[in-house]
């Protein structure tokens, strides 16, 4: 009898409970070759979650890491699924690569759960579900942005492009290359590198036997920035003759590091670095220090960090509800200042909306830093705003 | 038209040389031992990390610290060699190969804790942009040392294979275990000594390869082991020679391979491997 009433009384506690915390179940590539930017984007979560309490709307914030190990769609969409069926979340969040956030739209779908896209930055991703935003950046929204400035404003006519060939690579180059072209440029030729590959002297002495104007690469992060650019020193590349115009990740920090001084003069478009004197971003990054055990934060990080602040000003205008139609009803049109500057979640597609930075790597003090030049200010992505009109003439 | 052949083939010769470093060790143990060892790139982080530490935390110079680096590896490998390796010498090869993968997994989450996952690297060796002329034609300063670390390692290895009676004890014990036991030959000793120099020539290769790929903890099952095993196989079990020539092939037609059939990408090294074992299912020099 006593352990019947027991029993009951647990029973009847959990509801109550479980009322209380709101649960973020984030699919991660915590293992692998991804490993990096997982655990950036966590500690940038984190790092908010430091820096603005746990507890939101009176309710807790409580997250659930799941491994999904790569680029994995089948493992991502299985553990987005036990994330809602088992564990109960309100909420999915994180999602590094495009393929498993694919993938887990079909699950945010069905089920209605809001999802937030910390990283993942392929266009389409954004039209898997209805109730999805994104908070990281998209590549059209960069390239293509950068492909027009390089072609009007950096007065560059001519390009080379050099991609790793993988579906973020194909999108830079078609993003990059259109653009680049509709404003006036020619690209003289194009080669892609195989995803696993150690050694790039052979691609680069192709470039530089074209001898273009600029060469445009896109390269993900990791080790092979670093590989690429020394290769481009090796093989003599001179930088005034020839312009190196990069992504972000390709004088991400770790890269600017190991290049060292042949670094120096790459251009690069994109949304963040670290270094920015913005006094948001000065007090995110000693935060962040304190979270990530000295690391300083990249793009993962900020996009982690401002995929929290999203919900938690969502979760604010809601009071607390969590269902995916108030959620997303909420989301839509928000707008703050990050430490990155500022930005807007798109009232119709949902998609982030920002500032892209042209940088060029310069030497501030003894440090190799990305030195903002040149600002194009709250860039919708232009493939979705494509998708819109097409949806709209129809 | 010849310049860039010649540049071609100099970069992917030093190349090759990085890969022959990775791999003579495993060949060597492989071939010894009929000990699969897919940690071996385990040793390579090892090596990779001493560097990195010895040159940024206790500022020593890159060429000062290889010959520690390597002693570290090796080090490293007569200790996991006589507590864990050894008590696999008689397994069945999945159990060993369950067993290395696990330690290359174990190697991964080590590095990671100690080091996170970010990639390092250490200061230039030799000066990026200041090519070395000859012929008319530049080469790289770095590659150019690694061409000559290559060839110079080879050079040691053979004069202490065919000339010492050290071995004169792994060339028998290579090719009749029983027998050299029958002999009187210490086998397990031969086994260990060649372990270590096994595991202490993927440390060198290991910090030789930050310069030209990086180092990060993922790297010890990543699509570098997938070549170093390519090179093992292609070259012949337990052959010097063998993994050298495979290396060398193999480094050069990936380099070539991209240069000339960029569109083709890292296929190349596999129709190189696929139609060199059909020609020899032993490999270049291998005896079984």
């Amino acid at each position: 009898m006593k352990k019947l009433i027991l029993a009951a009384a647990i029973a009847a506690s959990f509801p109550a409970f479980a009322q209380q915390t709101v649960k973020i179940g984030m699919p991660l590539t915590l293992s692998g070759q991804f490993a990096d930017a997982a655990n950036q984007m966590l500690a940038g979560a984190r790092t908010y979650m430091r820096m603005h309490g746990d507890t939101v709307a009176g309710r807790k914030i409580e997250l659930i890491t799941k491994d999904v190990g790569g680029p994995a769609p089948d493992v991502a969409k299985r553990l987005s699924q036990e994330l809602v069926v088992r564990d109960n979340v309100d909420i999915l969040a994180g999602y590094v690569l495009t393929p498993n956030a694919m993938a887990a739209g079909d699950v945010s779908a069905e089920a209605k759960k809001f999802m937030v896209v910390m990283n993942a930055a392929t266009s389409v991703v954004i039209t898997k579900s209805p109730y999805m935003i994104r908070t990281s950046v998209t590549l059209p929204q960069v390239m293509e942005t950068f492909g027009t400035w390089a072609a009007t404003k950096g007065n560059i006519k001519q390009t080379y492009t050099m991609v790793t060939d993988y579906g973020p690579g194909h999108d830079s180059e078609n993003a990059f290359q259109s653009a680049f072209k509709a404003a006036g440029g020619t690209v003289v030729g194009s080669v892609r590198f195989p995803v696993a590959n150690p050694d790039f002297s052979a691609f680069v002495q192709r470039a530089k036997d074209l001898g273009p104007q600029s060469i445009f690469v896109f390269i993900p992060g990791g080790a092979q920035p670093a590989a690429l650019g020394k290769a481009f020193a090796e093989r003599g590349i001179d930088k005034q003759k020839t312009r190196i115009l990069g992504s972000g990740e390709t004088t991400a920090e770790a890269a600017l590091k190991s290049m060292g001084d042949t670094a120096l003069d790459i251009i690069t478009a994109w949304h963040y670095d670290y270094t920015s004197s913005n006094p948001l971003n000065v007090k995110f990054v000693k935060e962040y220090n304190a979270v990530a055990n000295g690391r300083n934060p990249d793009f993962f990080s900020i996009g982690g960090y401002d995929g929290m602040h999203a919900i938690y000003e969502t979760l604010k205008k809601t009071n607390g509800k969590t269902d995916a139609d108030t959620m997303i009803a909420a989301a839509k049109g928000l707008r703050w200042e990050s430490p990155r500057g500022p930005m807007m979640i798109d009232p119709d597609t949902r998609d982030v909306v920002q500032n892209v930075y042209i940088r060029r790597v310069q030497k501030v003090g003894n440090e190799l830093v990305n030195v903002v030049f040149d600002t194009v200010p709250m860039v919708k992505d232009p493939a979705g705003e494509r998708r819109k009109q097409a949806a709209a003439k129809k | 038209m010849l310049s860039s052949l010649a540049g071609v083939l100099f970069d992917g010769f030093a190349y090759g040389m990085l890969l022959f470093l990775l791999s003579v060790g495993l060949s060597v143990t492989l071939g010894m031992m009929n000990f699969v060892n897919l940690a071996h790139y385990g040793f390579a982080l090892v090596g990779g990390y001493a560097m990195v530490t010895l040159v940024n935390r206790f500022g020593w110079s890159f060429l000062a610290a290889l010959p520690l680096v390597f002693l570290v590896a090796a080090a490293v490998s007569v200790v996991l060699e006589r507590t864990l390796f050894r008590r696999f010498y008689r397994a069945t090869d999945l159990d060993q190969c369950l067993f290395t993968i696990g330690i290359a997994f174990i190697s991964i989450a080590v590095f990671s804790w100690f080091y996170t996952s970010e990639p390092q690297s250490v200061p230039a060796p030799f000066p990026r942009d200041k090519p070395l002329s000859a012929l008319g034609m530049n080469f790289g300063q770095y590659r150019t040392f690694l061409i000559v670390c290559g060839l110079g390692v080879t050079a040691l290895l053979m004069l202490l294979i065919e000339r010492t009676r050290f071995g004169a004890q792994v060339r028998a014990a290579v090719d009749n275990q029983r027998m050299a036991r029958g002999l009187g030959i210490d086998v397990d000793r031969a086994f260990m000594l060649t372990f270590a120099l096994g595991g202490g020539l993927a440390g060198l290769g290991g910090a030789l390869a930050i310069e030209i790929i990086g180092l990060e903890p993922s790297f010890a099952l990543s699509y570098l082991l997938v070549y170093i095993l390519i090179v093992v196989a292609v070259g012949g079990l337990g052959s010097i020679g063998g993994s050298f020539v495979a290396a060398v092939v193999l480094g050069v037609t990936d380099t070539a391979g991209k240069y000339y059939f960029p569109w083709l990408g890292s296929f190349v090294i596999y129709l190189v491997m696929v139609g060199l074992l059909m020609w020899r299912p032993l490999g270049l020099f291998g005896k079984r």
